[in-house]
């Protein structure tokens, strides 16, 4: 073992101002290590640790204890142990997905994002990868470049990290034979090129025997590039791009403690400030000037990316949390479709056309995701065509936001073009994404705005445009009682229309068939429909099976505030199994029909519905009066 | 164009004060857990910048067990009443009746006084969010826990269904009944809390620094008789020892260290030097090494 280098600094004991005032100015490097068990990547972390000073003796003793308990290294210190947790705690079954592990030298603090390589490796790696400024990527020398390494470089990439360190492990193994390294080496550039990792610093270790770890290994004199840690050091991460970019913050909090101040608070994202610089708001576009950065500690002359603060404008302009506040000359693309990369993080697939919170910078806004262009495998790189992405899926695919929002490539920008998705029912983060560029169609198609507005509609027809929503299962009422409703409404003089789900899958939606995906762009084309007949002024109703319930929640949010009236048509699957007016039931029990509501597909009953039918307790006639009296109170 | 190279100190200031920012935006009813040791007082401090020239936007709650430092809610109270802040000191009932203490009553104490009354602290002010000072540095199961950690809503924390998190992206959605623990200085180092504070001039509780302080030792810990609620067993006799804190709990439960360090850079220099765990002056971690992620599992803070 060599010994380490990164002995307790002197000036501890002797000055420990002086050690504190030299402290308060170092500088901090997240990474991320990249590697299966087998490559050794606990035991260089735990190494790193250890060589660092940062295991107290307690924790040493305890280390010690359980590598001749546990160990793999014949009752010498397993370094893997400090990292791993202990046996008793895997049995436990506590996943570790994404652990930090935090030490320091002398001229820095690290953050190692650890992500155990197991079947979750895709979701885990993304996640620890996206705050990394560096990637160690780890090899065996025995093995040379696998298709792990391959996913692991391929992942570095594509969320962005521009430091890349190749670590080639376990040197010791092949008598740190420079033809073998060298072989290594030549091997992985050529690959490295293919997918655009353009530079790396390759560098020969043994994590176990700790060459080349804190200084410069005597066992390999033929290197004679730097030594792991002293690169970790050294290494470049001064957030000179991020600052070099025209300034971007987006807005997270607007403080108002009195009448008399309004600061507009942030992490600044790209570029540097300084009061007097001309400033504009996105998406509105208005313009001012910063007044003040102010801070705690006195106001500020300069602040840079990477810092949060608080601005106060010169002029009493709108703007609040989401919006983006960026330099006047320099401002931001907006745009409500996108081409990205999706990283699929969930055990649910991606359901296409489904509605997602989207979450970007500050803001958060409704989405839908197309069905991908393709899909990328990871190992391979190749494209595949693909319908949904599964968890660990990558793919790329446009995205449609609900409004438009300011944004900027994710290459340029990762805090305002790295996004997630969250499911609007389970409220999980399903996915994370990034944003290559708009879509021309997005700024080439404006809303044409028209002289007769849908009140003019409505008021020639004397009536309130709404959509009456049956949903419920097949065979529980819903076309019988919307075709009564509509027969009393049209004796009331009311201009009506009538959707029905059969109907509309012999022509609007004739392409469309049962699957998931289907079923949602069914709903979605419906509320379009819809939407457009209540702009006319109609009242239409709907009478479809309509099981989802973010579909459901979708179209209401298409619709005006308390033009959406769901009436959940309530039967229980016994009684329409009994019906089966259509005889489909039986098909579907007999397994000739697939993807059948109640039977093998989900019905998610609306828990806020307006109307409530209770088919067992009222005839289709009293149902149709219930839903006049909300209608027309 | 000016550059500025940001120290680690003010990268990881930013970020707390990022999260402190994101949940005030996005949930109904905040909370900042207060236990008055260095971490509340270095996230207290973040808060403060935060909002600043506004007072932090939310209450501070302290749980109390009536068994802390007679130092500790000194500063409490002058604590909260410097930055403006509402404070909230909530005690189980059943364990004030039953008179629980960490004398006769053993893990009994925490469950009831701390985990029990956390609970119950939550449920009656129907805070959806609370904010805890705790670091990923401290021990294992907090290494892997996220900064914003969901709990159900009768507490318990699933470690095995929590949200990944990217970028300086936070999804502060929750489901009806859940609450969320938030930690904004997950990725500080006990080192780094000691920096900062020293930077900063940030005001702790004076146990931090040694003094003569009667004391006698326990169980292998060094106890200090805080207040005459201390049972000293035959021939026990507090014996006054130059002793201080790495870390503030419980009195009967918190182990003293000898000391001459009565200076902050003292104490940091000590910290430096020294070649034992922050932890192991805490009685609560000794029974195994899963203990504390089985308490959280409870819904231990």
């Amino acid at each position: 073992m060599t010994d380490p280098i990164y002995k307790t600094d002197a000036l501890i004991a002797e000055d420990i101002d002086a050690y504190l005032e030299a402290h308060q100015h170092k500088t901090m490097l997240r990474f991320i290590t990249c590697g299966s068990v087998d490559d050794g990547k606990s035991t260089l972390i735990g190494r790193l640790l250890y060589d660092s000073k940062m295991i107290f003796e307690d924790q040493l003793a305890t280390l010690e204890a359980d590598s001749k308990r546990v160990g793999t290294q014949g009752g010498n210190i397993d370094f893997a142990l400090l990292v791993d947790g202990l046996a008793a705690e895997r049995e436990q079954g506590i996943t570790i997905d994404v652990a930090y592990r935090f030490f320091a030298t002398e001229k820095r603090k690290f953050i190692v994002a650890d992500t155990p390589g197991h079947e979750q490796y895709t979701r885990n790696m993304v996640t620890g990868a996206s705050t990394a400024d560096l990637a160690v990527i780890l090899i065996d020398a025995r093995k040379g470049v696998l298709t792990q390494t391959r996913r692991h470089s391929y992942l570095v990439q594509l969320l962005g990290i521009k430091n890349v360190v190749l670590a080639v492990n376990k040197m010791d193994l092949v008598d740190y034979d420079q033809a073998k390294y060298d072989a290594i080496i030549e091997d992985y550039t050529n690959f490295a090129r293919t997918i655009g990792i353009q530079e790396f610093v390759p560098i020969p270790i043994s994590g176990l025997a700790g060459d080349n770890i804190t200084s410069r290994s005597d066992a390999m004199p033929w290197y004679t590039g730097p030594a792991l840690l002293p690169h970790l050091e050294e290494v470049e991460v001064n957030n000179t791009a991020e600052q070099e970019q025209p300034f971007s913050m987006p807005v997270q909090w607007v403080n108002r403690p009195n009448l008399d101040f309004r600061g507009f608070a942030g992490m600044v994202a790209t570029g540097t400030i300084r009061p007097g610089d001309a400033v504009r708001v996105l998406p509105s576009g208005k313009t001012s000037e910063v007044a003040r950065i102010v801070n705690f500690d006195g106001d500020r002359d300069l602040a840079v990316a990477g810092e949060s603060i608080t601005l106060t404008l010169k002029d009493e302009i709108d703007c609040s949390r989401g919006q983006v506040i960026v330099a006047a000359q320099a401002p931001l693309e907006v745009a409500d479709q996108f081409e990205t990369t999706i990283v699929w993080m969930d055990e649910h697939e991606m359901v296409p056309g489904r509605a997602y919170w989207l979450k970007i910078g500050t803001q958060t806004v409704s989405a839908t995701v197309q069905h991908p262009k393709y899909e990328v495998n990871v190992n391979t790189q190749e494209h595949l065509a693909a319908k949904t992405l599964d968890l660990n899926a990558i793919g790329v695919a446009n995205i449609t936001t609900d409004r438009e929002i300011p944004f900027a490539a994710y290459t340029e920008n990762r805090d305002l073009g790295g996004f997630i998705l969250i499911d609007k029912i389970t409220n999980a983060t399903v996915a994370a994404g990034m944003i290559h560029f708009a879509l021309r169609r997005s700024t080439n198609v404006h809303w044409q705005a028209t002289d007769i507005t849908r009140d003019d509609h409505a008021a020639m027809k004397n009536q309130k445009p709404a959509v009456v929503w049956l949903t419920g299962l097949s065979g529980s009422g819903k076309s019988t009682i919307g075709n009564i409703l509509e027969k009393k409404l049209a004796r009331m003089n009311r201009h009506t229309f009538l959707l029905d789900g059969d109907n509309v899958r012999h022509g609007l939606n004739k392409d469309l068939g049962f699957t998931e995906a289907d079923r949602i762009e069914n709903i979605r084309r419906v509320g379009e429909v819809a939407k457009l007949m209540t702009d006319a002024g109609l009242i239409v109703i709907t009478a479809f099976i309509s099981p989802f319930r973010s579909e459901r929640d979708m179209v209401r949010s298409m619709m005006q505030p308390g033009e959406f009236v769901e009436v959940f048509v309530d039967t229980p699957l016994e009684v329409a199994e009994e019906r089966d007016v259509k005889g489909l039931y039986a098909k579907a029990r007999s397994g000739q029909l697939k993807n059948f509501t109640g039977i093998d597909s989900p019905y998610e009953a609306p828990a806020n519905a307006e109307i409530r039918i209770d088919t067992t307790a009222m005839t289709a006639e009293q149902a149709a009066d219930a839903i006049i009296a909300r209608l027309i109170p | 164009m000016t550059q500025k190279t940001l120290t680690h100190l003010q990268r990881l200031e930013a970020e707390s004060i990022h999260i402190l920012r994101e949940v005030v935006a996005e949930a109904e009813n905040p909370v900042m857990l207060y236990s008055v040791g260095k971490d509340s007082a270095v996230m207290l401090h973040l808060a403060k910048k935060a909002f600043y020239p506004a007072p932090p936007p939310f209450p501070l709650l302290h749980v109390d067990t009536t068994w802390k430092f007679q130092d500790m809610y000194k500063l409490r109270d002058k604590a909260a009443a410097d930055a403006g802040m509402e404070l909230l000191v909530y005690q189980n009932p059943e364990a004030v009746e039953r008179g629980i203490n960490p004398f006769d009553h053993g893990s009994l104490h925490t469950d009831m006084w701390k985990t029990e009354g956390l609970k119950q602290a939550l449920d009656k002010y129907g805070f959806d969010v609370a904010f805890g000072g705790a670091r990923r540095d401290e021990e294992k199961s907090r290494a892997k826990e996220r900064v914003f950690s969901f709990r159900s809503a009768n507490h318990r924390w699933d470690p095995k269904n929590q949200r990944p998190e990217l970028w300086h992206l936070y999804n502060a959605r929750k489901s009806k009944g859940e609450s969320v623990r938030v930690f904004p200085i997950s990725n500080w180092t006990e080192l780094d809390i000691w920096q900062y504070i020293h930077l900063e001039g940030i005001e702790i509780v004076p146990l931090y620094f040694s003094e003569p302080r009667p004391t006698v030792i326990r169980d292998g810990l060094m106890l200090m008789v805080d207040d005459n609620r201390f049972p000293l067993k035959d021939g026990e006799e507090p014996v006054m020892r130059s002793v201080r804190f790495r870390t503030l709990g419980c009195y009967p439960l918190t182990g003293a260290v000898e000391s001459t360090a009565k200076t902050l850079p003292e104490v940091i220099q000590e910290m430096l030097l020294t070649t034992t765990s922050e932890r192991q002056g805490r009685a609560i971690d000794h029974d195994q090494a899963a203990s504390m992620e089985k308490k959280k599992q409870e819904g231990y803070f």
